[in-house]
């Protein structure tokens, strides 16, 4: 089958799992960095939970390939803090801005149209950025067991361990209130 | 027919695990979808002036052509539309509740915000190489030093904008 149709399938599984779970809703995500609900947050650690233990047994077996994103300290915190900051105004993320589009929020259209004209922008401003921000504190493709020159076996248990004890915390918190 | 009810967080992101290492599996493609975006500008830019596109630097790293990251964006659209028609969840609103509460009804604001904030997230998602799929999930599961950065800077954003937005006014 080709790639494009299997992206098609995969795209419109997704879809159809974030639509369920809610996650698309401009009201989860901004109630996510409010901390009145955690919906968006147990979601994620959840694929990440499943998804580090699969990823890496496929690596093991050789049968996958990583692909990192270069640590680039100054682009990635800079980037993050301002992607979040534009996040929170529009309420939805690239991927979840199409699923909402798809449900029927037309205020995502608006965000859509937006983040197009933010990569435009972005493509005409990267020759400069090329020679400042995206050189500052680059570290490559690291892993964090790299880091901290542990096996990926021992760092995995330790990050679900940490991501049982958040799911804990949120669900006795929920049931505070 | 009743409503469903949503499906449980953490059994959504536990299948979304799954279908993340099927997709690398077959294909060896993580999901992410920022860069469709940069995409999508560069087919924009090159209809008016194709020299022009075919001579800058982010546009030939990240060429205009449609590729399975564009397929899967696209994806994520119609599964959405498909399932909210088939639970009837699916409803045209130009202004979401929370927002609604906090800014009233209008629909114009509610979009001059929702454009700009977008111009914004995907300049500064552009800049850290990655969105909350791209690093959020794949980043994650491969556990990459960038993307656990770039979410706690994601968040960090994210916290004190929102923040600002709705912080309770004082009583007087």
């Amino acid at each position: 089958m080709n790639t494009n149709l299997i992206g098609l399938i995969t795209g419109i599984l997704f879809g159809m799992i974030m639509q369920r779970a809610r996650v698309i809703r401009y009201d989860k995500q901004i109630n996510v960095l409010l901390f009145k609900d955690m919906t968006i947050l147990k979601f994620m650690l959840s694929a990440i939970a499943v998804g580090m233990v699969g990823v890496y047994v496929l690596k093991d077996f050789g049968v996958v390939k990583l692909a990192l994103k270069p640590a680039i300290l100054g682009a990635v915190m800079l980037g993050g803090f301002v992607f979040g900051a534009g996040w929170a105004l529009v309420g939805y993320c690239p991927a979840t801005s199409m699923g909402a589009l798809g449900e029927g929020r037309v205020d995502a259209f608006w965000g859509i149209a937006g983040m197009v004209l933010g990569a435009g922008i972005f493509s005409h401003v990267y020759p400069l950025l090329k020679k400042t921000i995206l050189t500052w504190g680059d570290f490559g493709k690291i892993t964090i067991p790299q880091v901290l020159h542990l096996h990926h076996w021992i760092v995995i248990p330790v990050v679900i361990a940490g991501i049982v004890v958040s799911v804990i915390l949120f669900e006795k918190r929920g049931q505070a209130r | 027919m009743k409503k469903m009810a949503a499906l449980n967080p953490y059994i959504g992101g536990a299948l979304a695990g799954l279908l993340a290492v099927a997709s690398v599996w077959i294909t060896g493609k993580f999901f992410g979808a920022s860069t469709t975006f940069v995409r999508a500008a560069g087919f924009i830019e090159k209809f008016f002036n194709p020299t022009m596109v075919a001579g800058m630097d982010y546009y030939i790293k990240e060429e205009p052509k449609i590729e399975w990251q564009w397929m899967f964006v696209c994806g994520v659209l119609v599964g959405s539309f498909l399932i909210s028609i088939v639970t009837k969840s699916f409803a045209i609103k130009a202004v979401p509740d929370v927002w609604k509460e906090r800014f009233g009804v209008g629909a114009v604001k509610r979009a001059l915000v929702a454009f700009c904030g977008g111009v914004i997230a995907m300049f500064g998602a552009r800049l850290a190489d990655g969105c909350p799929s791209g690093h959020g999930l794949s980043g994650m599961m491969q556990l990459a030093v960038s993307s656990l950065i770039a979410m706690a800077f994601f968040f960090a954003g994210g916290i004190v904008v929102a923040r600002l937005l709705y912080a309770q006014r004082r009583p007087r």
